[in-house]
């Protein structure tokens, strides 16, 4: 462990603190004892009535509050949650002065219901039009509205929290968010613009258009009792993903920085990949090839070849189509090792968490590598048997492993890809 | 603060493409002939009060032949998609593959249009006493269009740019209003000049003829109602009037461009942004003077040209920091084409890198001397982006020596 640089000559980037908070828990301790016992975080919404929707439950995060509450004020206060506990990890920078900037994936942010039927309510009438609402939103009575409902609000509210250096960028590449805010920060300390990156990703999207919107697109799962038995990733019985509520924070340094001030390397991000697939708006390419090449440039990114992989944390939402186009593509990089190669599928515990989900799997692929212990895929009891991939079904599964990639795909032809190693090659 | 300055050893970044579709028009010439001729298209009638630069009609098929393609887009998406592929043309590397399985693009994306009608008759339907648990839950399932949502997604933008022109390298969408339109070229820049990427894809796309939009800003009160003002005539009457429109730009390492034949309009040399906290009258106009010290300086004949919305604070700040460099004749984007979020940054890039290759500034169109006019070409244009609420960025767009 002596190489400050990678292969390419590039700074190598290592993690030094972590945050994490699923449906499952608050922090890498709770939701790491309760992924590895196989416990499901989906359970029946309360949140909000759930009469005449189709799918009726999902990993939602009912143990944070937020008054007045809305997804983004959600998604914004588990985001600073788990910051400070990656900051907390990490001890690096003084407090509200982290020395680097802020990438940040989180869910598109628009005004919602709760605000939109106050806004309703306040015209005073039962006939109107959309003019009314128009007419009555200025004056200063609802100024709070305009500030939470900006995009770059969350962000700002955490550059300012914690101190990041610049202007924070709010991304979104759909699914692939989180994994794409890690590789935007993995890519400024390469250049060597800073020597650490906050990457953050968060998602409280669950409400009832956000269901309704997936719903209609047919891409969620309706196999609503038991609500734990929902995502079945890499089942025959699959039907589709659950929606899930969560964030993820790493703190990524240089791995000179992190060991000039002493800092405990928690694991390498050793490669980034991307490609985009141009073939549809919801699915991919028949022949797989982009997603092939998003693996295949991460490993090359990475200085790497396919045996060199030991564990594929997948994207694995559990749709159809998502769990068989990921077999077929892992096949044609990965060639025999495929069926030898551990995958599992966080999601299956936690359901999807979206725009967090890159950056959340991240975290619990470098879980695995610090507990040499695989978390399990639940709800295997009817292998497809035209996936052959050695799932960890139902149970953990101790194992010898150096290095996870973990894949992310997303509506839009998104594609990313992430290799995660315990140590510097 | 973040910065992208080429850096001793890093190549050079240049602006091989421009695609424009806006209130004024679609493509270089008829915008800059609007420019020259100090046109402003302005609907004061079809939202009244509030004001809009609707965009000026285009012929989609041009760019997007599929009419199965348009039907999957709203408006914005459609715009954007529109002035990528003028961009794509304006390099010369429309449909080819080579490049364009590798090309990388950021965009800067807000969120798509929303179903007005869904919305008033779910929120007219309550007020009448439809309160059932379910009610809404029913009415979005049964009502709302399955492909809406792909519509409003932000990143489907850049997805559909990618359908519409086959591209292939990577796609990232940055939010976060006007200063991710900074951001975005500053990343896109960054990555070429680092040679982590050779050509890049960079923009956004705005329709500002959106009642939902008003709602959000009429929130905060930053809509521009009744009466057009040039942006800085209206200290006493503030406020932003939307606009439509799209600005992509292709940029481009000079060794990529040379080895390709292409010609550049100019070189973008640095983008820098940051984030003020605005809590005390003064920060942002502080922040923008640091910004300013961190673009290059250089000899010759210069120029501004501001993304100002109208909206205060934030415009008397920006004029405060203007007046410290008087010696750079102004310009506002936001008077001529209006203030198009997240395009504003990209749309100002275009002009500037247009402006440089045409060796003159358009001319001012402003009542209060803040514009002046502008004598000979200009070699370096510093393009300004500050937004109305949160975010500021900075660049300098040179010409090629």
């Amino acid at each position: 462990m002596t190489a400050p640089r990678d292969k390419l000559g590039r700074p190598v980037v290592v993690v030094t603190g972590m945050g994490i908070m699923t449906s499952l828990g608050a922090g890498k301790a709770d939701n790491w004892t309760k992924l590895v016992a196989g416990e499901s975080g989906i359970r029946t919404i309360t949140r909000f009535p759930i009469d005449g929707l189709k799918t009726t439950m999902a990993g939602t995060v009912d143990f944070v509050s937020v008054d007045p509450f809305s997804s983004t004020g959600l998604s914004e206060r588990m985001a600073e949650l788990v910051t400070q506990e990656a900051l907390e990890q990490a001890g690096i920078g003084a407090k509200a002065d982290f020395p680097g900037p802020l990438f940040l994936a989180v869910a598109p942010v628009e005004v919602e219901w709760p605000q939109r039927r106050e806004l309703g309510r306040a015209v005073g009438a039962q006939d109107f039009t959309y003019d009314d609402l128009l007419r009555i939103s200025g004056g200063g009575k609802y100024t709070a509205y305009h500030h939470r409902f900006m995009f770059g609000s969350v962000a700002a509210h955490l550059a300012e929290t914690f101190g990041t250096k610049g202007s924070p960028i709010s991304l979104s590449t759909a699914c692939a968010s989180g994994a794409t805010s890690i590789q935007l920060g993995v890519e400024a300390i390469r250049r060597g613009e800073t020597d650490a990156a906050l990457c953050v990703a968060t998602d409280g999207t669950v409400n009832p258009e956000a269901l309704v919107r997936f719903s209609l697109l047919s891409a969620l799962s309706t196999q609503n009792d038991p609500p734990q038995a929902a995502s079945r990733p890499f089942s025959k019985n699959r039907d589709g993903f659950v929606m899930a509520e969560g964030a993820g924070a790493l703190v990524l340094e240089s791995y000179e920085a992190a060991t000039a001030r002493g800092a405990k390397i928690l694991g390498v991000i050793a490669g980034c990949g991307e490609l985009t697939d141009s073939f549809h708006r919801t699915r991919s390419s028949p022949d797989g090839k982009p997603i092939i090449g998003c693996m295949n440039k991460t490993l090359a990114d990475a200085g790497m070849t396919p045996d060199q992989i030991d564990h594929i944390n997948a994207h694995g939402t559990a749709t159809p189509e998502n769990d068989k186009m990921e077999y077929n593509t892992t096949s044609a990089v990965f060639g025999d090792l495929v069926s030898k190669i551990p995958v599992t599928s966080n999601k299956s515990m936690v359901g999807h968490t979206i725009s967090a989900a890159g950056a959340v799997e991240a975290i619990f692929s470098l879980l695995t590598l610090e507990h040499q212990r695989i978390p399990p895929t639940i709800n295997y009891e009817t292998p497809d048997p035209t996936i052959l991939f050695d799932v960890v079904g139902n149970k953990a599964r101790d194992a010898k492993v150096t290095a996870v990639m973990s894949n992310s795909f997303g509506f839009g032809g998104q594609n990313a890809s992430l290799i995660l190693t315990r140590e510097p090659a | 603060m973040t910065d992208t300055a080429a850096k001793p050893g890093q190549t050079e970044v240049w602006i091989t493409g421009i695609g424009l579709a806006t209130s004024l028009g679609e493509g270089l010439d008829a915008n800059w002939a609007a420019l020259q001729e100090k046109r402003i298209n302005v609907d004061e009638k079809g939202f009244a009060p509030y004001i809009v630069h609707p965009l000026m009609p285009v012929s989609f098929d041009s760019q997007i032949p599929k009419k199965g393609d348009q039907r999957q887009m709203e408006a914005w998406q459609r715009i954007g998609v529109y002035a990528a592929g003028l961009a794509l043309d304006s390099a010369g590397i429309k449909g080819n593959k080579d490049i364009l399985s590798k090309i990388d693009m950021v965009v800067a994306a807000g969120g798509g249009e929303r179903d007005l009608n869904v919305d008033t008759g779910v929120l007219t339907a309550e007020a009448k006493g439809a309160n059932a648990p379910g009610f809404l839950n029913e009415r979005l399932m049964s009502d709302l269009r399955p492909t809406l949502f792909l519509a409003q997604l932000s990143n489907l933008l850049a997805g559909n740019i990618a359908i519409v022109n086959g591209l292939g390298g990577t796609s990232r969408t940055f939010m976060g209003e006007e200063v991710a339109g900074a951001d975005a070229a500053r990343i896109a820049l960054s990555r070429i000049a680092s040679g982590e990427s050779d050509i890049a894809l960079v923009g956004g796309s705005h329709n500002g003829e959106r009642k939902d939009l008003m709602v959000l800003y009429e929130f905060g009160d930053f809509n521009l109602k009744d009466k057009f003002a040039p942006v800085w005539a209206r200290k006493d009457h503030p406020g932003f009037a939307l606009g439509s429109a799209g600005a992509f730009l292709v940029l481009e390492s000079k060794a990529h461009a040379q080895a390709r034949g292409a010609k550049p309009y100019a070189k973008l040399s640095s983008v820098v942004t940051d984030l003020a906290r605005r809590k005390q009258s003064g920060d942002m106009e502080a922040t923008l003077e640091k910004l300013w010290d961190k673009l290059p300086r250089r000899e010759g004949k210069g120029a501004i040209i501001s993304g100002a919305s109208g909206a205060e604070p934030a415009t008397s700040e920006e004029r405060g920091f203007l007046k410290k460099h008087a010696d750079f004749p102004v310009r506002s984007t936001g008077t001529m084409f209006g203030h198009t979020m997240e395009t504003q940054f990209p749309l100002g890039l275009a002009l500037a890198a247009l402006a440089i290759s045409r060796g003159a500034l358009f001319p001012p169109n402003d009542s209060t001397g803040t514009e002046i006019e502008m004598q000979g070409a200009p070699t370096q244009i510093v393009v300004v982006g500050a937004g109305h609420w949160r975010g500021e960025g900075m660049a300098l767009v040179e010409a090629v020596s």
